[in-house]
């Protein structure tokens, strides 16, 4: 065992820094920074100046583009982005559809869409959720029915997030509604959101932002080449799929980097051995998590899909992001009020006046992506045996 | 950077979980704890053979020449075991004060009798209302003729009473709470005027008060330089807490794997008890906790041994504050997960919480290792 880095890790982390320097501008980083919402243009403009020096797909196998990093590589990578403030990438395509991809997809499905996911030539997004299916996923409705080469898909997602940039969606849909085991009669499609039939509605969340939507499909029609592995198996791909999304929702190194700048925020209240013990509390659960995270990223070396071990990743993380986001509101006190500016913006600190949003925002992070308690029901499953 | 233990730790902490499985089942032990030494002789003379002992010092000594990391895999096999001979004190403790602060006369005089199992150490420490602060020393050592004259009143000695050899902290200059004028004396538990009184600790440790009345030491006594205790101090507390650290590890694993084990066989309403959520989520959060203690163990452990002393103290006192909250959290939830079953005496879990309510307040509290981690900045 050996936590620092060797040279040649510590000359990486030198390259990625630099390049990061000179490609990320300061009004994109001021953007993140003060936690405003990013055009899809931004955020397709950044995947697409990684994708140009190669680094968008870092766990990818190297014949579609990955890097062959070492665990370390990726964690030192991770890090030095959120310690910068670049924005994310979105995870949608290259975390989540081209693992499925990779795995389930056939050579012509990979040949389609995997370049095009590098490059960032199409916005992604995720159609799981439906308004009476959350926690219990498998009890989705959205129907696509076969009708020669084609499915006709009719039903509802929601919380589909960035779904109004979303040129494709990925759905779970139910090819088959009289199977004895209901998640038998789901499928896994790709929707061009192009196709007739589609609508999407905005749902403004409670710091007004606008985030997640709601997609209707009424009838559209989808190529059955677009089906990804065999009719009534996407359950499989489902879950295959969630553990990929789990993977990111930690949020260790942008955790790191709000850290740091609570602390700088937090100014005489560090005198305050209250809300001293508080912060010292979370910082060292995020010192702990960022080795249990690298100890598993470890034994995920040789290319096993990550399973129940990132569950535990997203509770912790999540919920420290949360307790940073209680901490930071409690810097600003009586200015943590303050939302929007009404005619000008004297006396109006903008980070200030957003702190009290994300604090309303974070609260998603324990409930998307399988809900805390949801992931605490998969720990006791897979890895408990409970 | 690289997470994994080598294969020799592997081996070790085979070798040693493969000796405690057989000789130190939880009968094996209760008869140990029962007996009027309280520690047994014939399992201290078995860790001096598989050179258990030696794992931290330099060959030149006898030693294995090990890391701290080394030492994490026996700390953990010693606390997932409830081992009660005095490793810590003698090892972590004694031995650490003498290889790191000790004259080569005194390393040589010491260091291989140790390994071998022949000479056992404790640190006398702690005073009357110190609580945890290593500067509050009232105890005083007087220059007289070549050496020194001690007298002091210690308390809560870990295995103090059993020890050849205590590292005793006086005053030879400066206030009561200076970190300046602390040294270090190296004083045989047998000397004429050393009264040592003996009890038992809740886990089934042996700790004693040591009262020193005018106890005559010679000048090869000093360990380190007069006045200059408190750095070494600190250092050697340090790497005892890191040690301390890795054994609740052992003893979190032992409470994991026990209550897991009995949420699948206790039977209630027809169906195992771990068939209900309200326990699974309980049950999960005990393996988060020790996913957790054992990452920080493994920094601890990792950054104690740096030459940075801030780097070290921020480390450690981050693993005990995480460490402290694991060692209440898990004990506390495995008890009563086991329901009534839990709060006997005949079933190891107590035990078990015995040892991590302990440690929890071990070398520090999780309040004193907040206040330490904030003022470090």
């Amino acid at each position: 065992m050996d936590l620092n880095y060797s040279p040649e890790e510590s000359a990486f982390r030198d390259e990625v820094r630099a390049w990061i320097r000179e490609n990320l501008s300061d009004e994109l980083r001021d953007k993140v920074l003060n936690y405003r919402e990013l055009s899809k243009d931004e955020l397709l403009g950044w995947h697409k100046l990684l994708a140009r020096k190669g680094w968008v797909a870092p766990f990818w196998p190297k014949e579609w583009g990955g890097t062959d990093w070492s665990v370390v590589q990726r964690y030192i990578f991770e890090e030095e982005c959120g310690a910068a403030g670049t924005p994310i990438v979105v995870p949608f395509g290259v975390r989540m559809c081209a693992p499925v991809l990779l795995r389930f997809g056939t050579d012509a499905q990979k040949q389609r869409f995997l370049p095009r996911i590098y490059n960032g030539d199409d916005f992604w997004v995720q159609g799981y959720s439906e308004p009476g299916s959350g926690s219990d996923l498998a009890s989705l409705k959205t129907r696509a029915l076969r009708d020669g080469d084609s499915y006709v898909v009719t039903g509802q997602k929601i919380w589909t997030t960035l779904g109004h940039y979303g040129d494709w969606i990925f759905c779970l849909v139910r090819t088959d509604s009289k199977t004895e085991k209901r998640q038998d009669g789901i499928s896994f499609l790709l929707v061009d959101m192009k196709t007739p039939g589609i609508t999407v509605r905005p749902i403004i969340l409670m710091d007004q932002g606008h985030e997640v939507n709601e997609v209707f499909f009424d009838e559209v029609r989808v190529p059955a080449e677009n089906l990804v592995h065999e009719e009534g198996k996407g359950w499989t791909v489902a879950k295959y799929l969630l553990g990929y999304e789990r993977m990111g929702t930690g949020n260790i190194a942008g955790s790191k980097r709000e850290l740091a700048r609570l602390k700088k925020m937090a100014g005489p209240l560090l005198d305050d051995p209250r809300f001293r013990d508080r912060l010292t509390r979370v910082e060292v659960e995020l010192m702990a998590l960022e080795i249990t995270n690298m100890r598993f990223l470890d034994q995920l070396r040789g290319g096993r899909a990550p399973g129940a071990e990132v569950s535990l990743l997203k509770i912790k993380g999540t919920e420290i992001q949360q307790a940073i986001t209680e901490l930071m509101m409690q810097t600003a006190g009586p200015f943590a009020q303050a939302f929007r500016p009404v005619n000008g913006e004297s006396a109006f600190d903008r980070l200030t006046a957003s702190l009290v949003p994300r604090y309303c925002n974070v609260r998603k992070a324990t409930i998307y992506a399988g809900s805390n308690e949801i992931q605490r029901n998969i720990i006791a499953k897979a890895t408990l045996g409970l | 950077m690289d997470f994994e233990y080598s294969d020799e730790q592997k081996l070790l902490a085979e070798t040693l979980r493969k000796f405690l499985n057989t000789g130190y089942g939880f009968d094996a032990r209760a008869k140990i704890v029962a007996g009027p030494a309280g520690w047994s002789e014939d399992v201290w003379a078995v860790l001096a053979e598989m050179g258990i002992l030696s794992v931290p010092f330099d060959a030149e000594h006898g030693g294995f020449g090990g890391t701290t990391v080394d030492m994490m895999v026996v700390m953990e096999a010693l606390g997932e075991f409830l081992v009660v001979e005095p490793y810590l004190a003698t090892v972590g403790l004694g031995g650490r004060f003498v290889a790191r602060g000790g004259s080569s006369a005194q390393q040589q005089r010491i260091l291989p009798t140790l390994i071998q199992g022949k000479l056992k150490m404790a640190f006398a420490q702690t005073e009357p209302g110190a609580r945890y602060d290593l500067r509050q020393v009232s105890a005083r050592a007087t220059k007289s003729g070549d050496g020194w004259v001690l007298e002091g009143d210690k308390r809560m000695v870990l295995h103090g009473g059993n020890a050849d050899l205590l590292v005793v902290s006086a005053r030879t200059s400066g206030g009561a709470r200076d970190a300046d004028g602390i040294s270090l004396f190296l004083v045989e538990r047998t000397a004429p005027a050393v009264t040592v009184t003996e009890y038992r600790t809740l886990d089934n440790l042996r700790v004693a008060d040591v009262k020193l009345a005018d106890v005559r030491v010679g000048r090869e006594a000093l360990l380190g330089g007069e006045g200059r205790g408190f750095a070494l101090a600190e250092e050697v507390v340090d790497y005892a807490t890191a040690l301390v650290c890795a054994e609740a590890v052992g003893a979190i694993k032992y409470a994991h794997d026990a209550t897991l084990d009995y949420l699948k066989t206790r039977r209630q309403f027809g169906v195992p008890i771990g068939s209900f959520q309200a326990l699974q989520h309980r049950m999960v959060d005990i393996l988060i906790s020790y996913e957790q203690a054992r990452s920080i163990a493994c920094l601890a452990c990792v950054k104690v041994d740096s030459a940075d002393a801030a780097e070290r103290r921020r480390a450690v006192s981050a693993a005990k504050i995480k460490i402290a909250d694991a060692c209440r959290h898990v004990s506390q939830e495995a008890v009563q997960l086991h329901g009534g079953m839990g709060m006997t005496e005949e079933l190891k879990i107590s035990h078990t919480f015995r040892r991590l309510t302990s440690i929890a307040q071990a070398f520090g509290d999780a309040d004193y290792h907040l206040e330490r981690f904030a003022t470090l900045g």
